[in-house]
């Protein structure tokens, strides 16, 4: 029987046909990019949720969040964002709305707070994140974000994510409005700078960035300012110095980066650094970008370095892993995309691939990339995820906290490619971390007792 | 005593949260019933960040649904995306109960969620199936408010005058799935039976096993809640909990049980207290293996007295669970010098004026506070910090060493195996506490001598101004 087909016999959301797909089974497109179904129990958050993640890695910005307590109790500190220097972003500062303060409006506490904290913590900028409550309650965030940047002469950024205004995806485009706003005001354009360019999409888990700046460094090309890993107020401020913007994470950065090319002209492409294929072919596409002979040389030098380098490292890994099934359910698309090649290098098949907020080109390149009978999905639940793994015969899951426990009660292997964690997935050395994450979970001694 | 700014919501700026919101504490009670599924009306974010939250610090797969609602359902009303939600919901998991509670949101656009569900059930003629409606708004309180008031809303919901019968009612606060199971235990020793709620011990500690069930066996039964207004008598392990949300005080006088109001059994004179009334009530003396027990705790107390002296304790965390560790740390020998706890508890600030009145160092009380005011009094006064993976910045930025206990513990594995009360249970947290002091005094008692006694040949050494934990004993001790 059709997979598909036997889910929706015992599984029943009927409403969630169209979210899955199996790869070579259906021609139809596949639904994304809409609002959760009630009672599915999704794994996805909410708007203010991909605003917070979006933006809180601002290092040097007071990050407040204007509602009740939980918002800023859930989401205080729980990316593993990496700093160079302040570490005011990791302060969750809440308006800590009570009952009288729904009753009769939030803009005078909201005011006051603002006041406070500016007083007692040096910053250029406050973003002040909306959650359900105000947009409810119509407190004007606009105008008291004007009147206290007016009164303090720093920027007080609204922005615009009640949880309930759409998804998760809706949220990255508040946070990049939130951005747009910081650089529209310079209007100063100066002249931009030989070999530089703006690395979109990276949020320096982990030291990321860093892995990365260095590369692009050894290759001759200056990165102006990374959105928003380890970035401060004044570089995001000069974004404009830039010749290009190159994009990591498209789930939460393509509307950026068109922006920017719509207001300041400066065109922008997508790269990877995810896996040794991705990382590679991202060097090469940059330094063919800038057109540059002595660059190209530079990262066929570094290219030749590094993998001879970890070669022999994931030569080793894939070995012990070839034929063994992976699934995966993650945030973005893009890092989906990676991941099936990523898993390719070290031999592993796809069975299963599912986001939270893919995009319909990411769900085409993802249905151009796995095998036929893989099961392609948006949105899922653990009904589902449970279901798929199980049919599918997946070995290895990789996800986020949520998705843990229930692969480890399926006495399945587990990978974390969540926000939290502690090493680094990017670039040359993330291509074997993840091999060796995955050997250490696939392989170890647990499995053999249940 | 100083009562730092208790007692009121000084501030227009929560910074670092001590607290989560209703709905969380919601969840926990209901995933200790038998079968229950839950879901949140709201928007899909309250839902999902409470999951991560319960799944890291179980380490448990937690399914709660949302109704998920939209802008549409935000402007005319969610009634059509609860029922939905419930009708999946049943459909998925198939729940002998559910669980519907609000979100912020909810309460504002002004969701009456008790005549929805009655709708609803109505309309779809589930006749026999129970449904739990409890409005927590998330800035009506904290999540040990939401707790609490689950709970009452449970019995309130479900306890019958049935015929007296000889079960005790046994209710306890948010405590981890081993404790839960140590009650049970000790309970069995003393051989009543007993009626527990909430109890998450199986359904958010399950044991591996295949095939893999969405709904866990354990939880309280249904009939079980029905019966306890036929129970010889009621423990509540509920002593900071104010009247209007407590169970206990329900059954007491809607049905007349007996009402044991008692504080969390950790430490030997809160444990004792509940020995004595299981006595009472059971007619049985404590058998021979908790004796024992008892007699373990107290050597283990005399062998770790002297290393405790050192102890300056902060706690901070849920009432009940910070009033059971400050017993506890004053029991031996630690000196609470900062407790705090998010929640708004009178109660507990007088049960605090009380078993610290004779300090002989003085002790900070915060009810409804964040981190950085417990940072701030903490700073160059605590050597040890007990309580939730929320305060890892005091041993971050302020060196103060963290022993994990309570809720939620995200940055370590087993929150949902700590065993932390009873005789045995305070015995192995008592250890962990004296092991974390002394892991700090050794790692630091090399340095902070050298700089403290060390002059060296020249003139002109400066004591370090590093505010390490181990100096500022030594300080503490010499002055």
């Amino acid at each position: 029987m059709d997979v598909r087909e036997a889910v929706l016999q015992d599984t029943v959301f009927q409403e969630r046909e169209d979210s899955i797909i199996t790869k070579g089974k259906q021609k139809k497109q596949l639904k994304c990019d809409t609002d959760s179904v009630a009672g599915c129990v999704s794994q996805r958050a909410c708007v203010y949720c991909g605003a917070r993640v979006v933006l809180n890695p601002v290092t040097d910005a007071i990050h407040l969040v204007h509602g009740p307590i939980g918002c800023a109790s859930y989401t205080w500190d729980i990316r593993g964002s990496l700093s160079s220097g302040s570490d005011l972003y990791r302060n969750s500062f809440s308006t800590d709305l009570k009952e009288q303060d729904v009753i009769f409006g939030g803009e005078k506490k909201l005011a006051r707070a603002i006041d406070e904290l500016v007083e007692k913590h040096p910053a250029k900028v406050v973003f002040v994140y909306a959650t359900c409550i105000v947009g409810v309650i119509g407190d004007d965030l606009e105008a008291v974000c004007k009147a206290a940047a007016d009164k303090h002469q720093i920027e007080v950024i609204p922005v615009q994510s009640s949880g309930f205004a759409g998804n998760k995806s809706a949220g990255y485009r508040a946070a990049c409005d939130a951005l747009l706003r910081l650089i529209q005001r310079d209007n100063a354009k100066v002249a931009q700078k030989k070999n530089t360019l703006n690395y979109l999409g990276d949020f320096n888990l982990a030291g990321e960035v860093w892995i990365i700046k260095n590369y692009l460094k050894e290759i001759g090309v200056n990165v102006n300012v990374a959105f928003t890993g380890d970035s401060k107020y004044q570089a995001l401020k000069n974004a404009t110095h830039a010749s290009v913007n190159i994009i990591q994470c498209a789930g939460s950065m393509i509307y950026m980066a068109e922006r920017m090319k719509e207001l300041y002209k400066i065109p922008y492409f997508n790269i990877s650094f995810l896996g040794l294929q991705d990382t590679t072919a991202s060097l090469r596409k940059i330094a063919v970008f800038f057109g540059d002979e002595d660059m190209m040389s530079q990262v066929e030098k570094l290219v030749q370095r590094e993998t001879v380098r970890v070669e022999p490292e994931l030569e080793w890994y894939r070995q012990r892993l070839q034929g063994k099934k992976a699934a995966i359910y993650v945030g973005g698309g893009f890092k989906a995309i990676s991941l099936v090649k990523q898993f390719r290098e070290i031999g592993i098949d796809v069975v299963m691939i599912g986001t939270q907020t893919g995009r319909k080109e990411e769900y085409e390149t993802i249905n151009d990339l796995v095998d036929d009978g893989t099961i392609i999905l948006d949105d899922a639940n653990p009904t589902e995820l449970e279901k798929f793994m199980v049919d599918k015969g997946a070995h290895l899951l990789v996800g986020g906290v949520k998705e843990r426990p229930l692969a480890y009660k399926l006495g399945v292997a587990f990978i974390d490619h969540n926000h939290d964690r502690k090493h680094p997935l990017s670039g040359f050395v993330g291509a074997v971390n993840l091999a060796k994450e995955v050997y250490t979970t696939l392989c170890s001694p647990v499995w053999k007792y249940v | 005593m100083d009562r730092g700014k208790s007692g009121a919501n000084f501030r227009d700026v929560n910074e670092n949260p001590c607290n989560m919101c209703m709905p969380m504490g919601g969840i926990l009670v209901l995933k200790g019933l038998e079968h229950c599924m839950v879901i949140i009306h709201g928007s899909q974010g309250c839902a999902t960040y409470m999951r991560r939250h319960m799944a890291e610090h179980f380490n448990e797969p937690v399914d709660v649904a949302s109704s998920s609602l939209n802008e549409k359902g935000t402007i005319y009303g969610g009634e059509q995306n609860l029922k939905k939600g419930l009708d999946n919901i049943i459909k998925a998991y198939q729940p002998k109960v559910i669980g519907i509670l609000t979100t912020c949101l909810a309460e504002t656009i002004g969701e009456d969620i008790g005549r929805i569900s009655q709708e609803y059930l109505t309309e779809r003629d589930y006749g026999d199936l129970t449904v739990i409606t409890v409005n927590t708004p998330g800035y009506g309180g904290t999540h040990s408010e939401g707790y609490w008031l689950t709970l009452k809303k449970i019995v309130a919901k479900l306890a019958r005058k049935t015929e007296t019968h000889n079960k005790i009612n046994v209710i306890v606060p948010n405590i981890s799935p081993a404790d839960i199971r140590e009650i049970k235990r000790v309970l069995q020793l003393m051989q009543m039976e007993y009626i527990l709620l909430p109890d998450f011990s199986d359904t958010m500690d399950r044991p591996y096993e295949r095939p893999y069930k969405k709904m866990p066996e354990g939880g309280t039964k249904l009939a079980d809640i029905a019966a306890m207004g036929g129970a010889v008598a009621t423990i509540q392990l509920g002593l900071t909990v104010d009247d209007s949300m407590s169970p206990g005080k329900y059954l007491e006088k809607e049905f007349g049980v007996p009402l044991y109001n008692l504080p969390l059994p950790m430490g030997i004179e809160n444990t004792d207290l509940f020995m004595n009334v299981l006595q009472e009530l059971s007619g049985n003396p404590l058998p021979t293996c908790l004796e024992q027990e008892r007699g373990r705790l107290l050597d283990c107390m005399i062998d770790s007295h002297k290393y405790n002296g050192q102890g300056r304790s902060v706690i901070y965390g849920e009432p009940e669970n910070v009033y059971g560790v400050v017993k506890t740390c004053i029991e031996n020998g630690i000196h609470p010098v900062v407790v705090a706890t998010g929640s708004k508890n009178l109660k507990l600030a007088q049960l605090l004026d009380e078993c610290l009145a004779n300090a002989p160092i003085e002790c900070t009380v915060l009810t409804e506070t964040d981190f950085t005011t417990i940072r701030l009094k903490s700073r160059g006064k605590a050597n040890i910090a007990i309580g939730s993976s929320d305060g890892k910045y005091l041993t971050e930025r302020e060196g103060i060493p963290l022993v994990r206990y309570g809720f939620p513990i995200l940055d370590r594995t087993g929150g949902q195996r700590l065993l932390s009360i009873c005789y045995a249970g305070t015995t192995m947290f008592l250890d962990r506490v004296t092991n974390t002091l002394l892991e700090n005094k050794h790692k630091n008692y090399r340095d902070s001598m050298y700089q403290m006694f060390y002059q060296g040949e020249q003139e002109g050494q400066e004591l370090s101004t590093e505010s390490c934990g181990e100096q500022h004993v030594m300080l503490m001790q010499s002055n």
